[in-house]
């Protein structure tokens, strides 16, 4: 370990406890006006955002079955050709209509969640020249969980670029596969349901 | 190196050993809510390397003032006026500028502005509880609050939390994204509270740990308190194009 460039040493998480919601969706918590009254990753898409509108719902279960109620849900995603609305990005020019980025409350009373936004493209594996099949980044945090938790949601009608997804192969629980694919409801809507624990626990990534 | 190849090399690998697990039944809350299956460590792709980029002019001129951000006009809440400060790093020593920081606590009486708190600690109509700030040069950023005061929470008989504000920050990847909480120095709270003890140990529990900055207080107004901020960093991208096949 000589001139090792890592000085520092991250900070620890702690549990965002149960009232998330006040710091980062202040309005489900009540605060009807703070911020302008809408909070930030609430709206993904405008009128111009270009690709496939798609709806994602779904709820977060406990080790019990029960829908988490007090937690957050955001996700990540590159755009409609693959790229991500990020300075690092330096493969070509992301839609300038598309953060990329979304963040909805588990709701209060029923546990739901829900999110508008576009399917992404596929983006490139590592420094390969391999492919991802398209897919969000999901990250989790709630009362009770003592580090935020990270996973994916893929496609279902993506079945050949799921198949050679390098992430989606390297698991070696094939039969847990499923927990990171939504399920196809109507035209353009998904069903994506996270399990923290116990029966289908979904895989959550150290990334 | 390829038109797809990553800009940089990947996170530094997090260190498990300075987290709380995810099991931690003295938290009861984390009982059911723990994955029991090992987490599946992927390293870091463009995913995992690109994040979300927040501009200033999303936020509100009182945003990061709590004292100012819920108070009718000429008033202000009750409570000992402080301010918290300090500076957003990454593991290379290196300020992370344009990021986001988000904080949520409760008011001077310990009570959050929420449905589900149902403590005897009285609301306050003049406080909110939640403000955001966006990191300046060198990664630097700033809060004025109320102290929160501590709290009785369900879970032994007779817990308490430490006064604490809550962050919720952003580096530039979303592999960099983390919640904690940010304690005051001196409370005796800390080392019973079955929160903070989800960290194995003493020596990053204090890095939580805000310090008490007499050389920052504004006389006759506000109480400065240090609280610097450290997310991960990057590896270096030596030799990073050799990653075929991994
Ligand atoms: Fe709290």
């Amino acid at each position: 370990m000589v001139n090792s460039p890592q000085i520092l040493q991250e900070l620890p998480s702690q549990t965002a406890g149960p009232y998330v919601h006040i710091g980062c969706v202040p309005k489900t918590a009540g605060l009807d006006t703070m911020y302008g009254g809408q909070h930030l990753g609430s709206q993904m898409i405008n009128d111009k955002t270009l690709g496939t509108r798609i709806s994602i719902e779904g709820k977060i279960y406990d080790g019990t079955g029960t829908p988490i109620k007090d937690g957050i849900i955001e996700v990540w995603q590159a755009d409609a050709q693959g790229f991500f609305c990020s300075p690092e990005e330096k493969r070509g020019k992301p839609d300038q209509n598309f953060r990329g980025w979304g963040r909805q409350p588990t709701d209060r009373l029923t546990g739901a969640f829900q999110f508008e936004t576009i399917k992404p493209g596929k983006t490139p594996y590592m420094a390969t020249d391999k492919f991802q099949a398209p897919h969000l980044s999901i990250w989790v945090a709630a009362r009770g969980v003592n580090l935020g938790l990270h996973t994916r949601m893929y496609f279902p009608e993506e079945v050949e670029a799921n198949d050679k997804d390098p992430i989606l192969n390297r698991l070696e629980h094939q039969n847990r596969v499923h927990t990171l694919i939504a399920k196809p409801l109507s035209d353009g809507k998904y069903q994506f349901d996270i399990v923290l624990q116990g029966h289908n626990e979904t895989v959550f990534f150290d990334v | 190196m390829t038109k797809s190849t990553p800009p940089s090399g990947g996170f530094f690998p997090r260190n498990f050993k300075i987290h709380p697990p995810a099991y931690a039944p003295a938290y009861k809350s984390s009982i059911v809510r723990s994955p029991k299956l090992a987490l599946v460590s992927i390293g870091n792709g463009l995913s995992e390397l690109t994040g979300p980029v927040f501009g200033h002019e999303e936020l509100g001129p009182t945003d990061n003032d709590l004292i100012a951000n819920y108070a009718a006009q000429g008033e202000s809440p009750i409570g000992e006026r402080i301010i918290v400060y300090g500076k957003l790093l990454d593991e290379r020593g290196k300020g992370i500028e344009g990021a986001l920081i988000e904080i949520w606590q409760a008011n001077s009486a310990g009570r959050y502005r929420h449905p589900n708190d149902k403590y005897l600690g009285p609301l306050d109509p003049n406080f909110g509880g939640c403000g955001r700030t966006i990191t300046g040069e060198g990664g630097s950023y700033e809060f004025r609050t109320i102290k929160p005061g501590p709290y009785p929470w369900p879970n032994g008989i007779n817990d308490w939390r430490p006064s604490h504000i809550h962050f919720s920050l952003f580096g530039p990847g979303f592999a960099q994204r983390l919640i904690t909480q940010m304690y005051f120095e001196g409370d005796p709270l800390i080392k019973i509270c079955p929160i903070v003890n989800t960290i194995p140990d003493n020596e990053s529990i204090d890095l939580l740990i805000a310090r008490l900055d007499m050389a920052n207080t504004i006389p006759m107004d506000a109480r400065a308190y240090e609280f610097n901020i450290v997310l991960r960093g990057q590896r270096s991208t030596l030799f990073e194009n050799r990653l075929e096949g991994n």
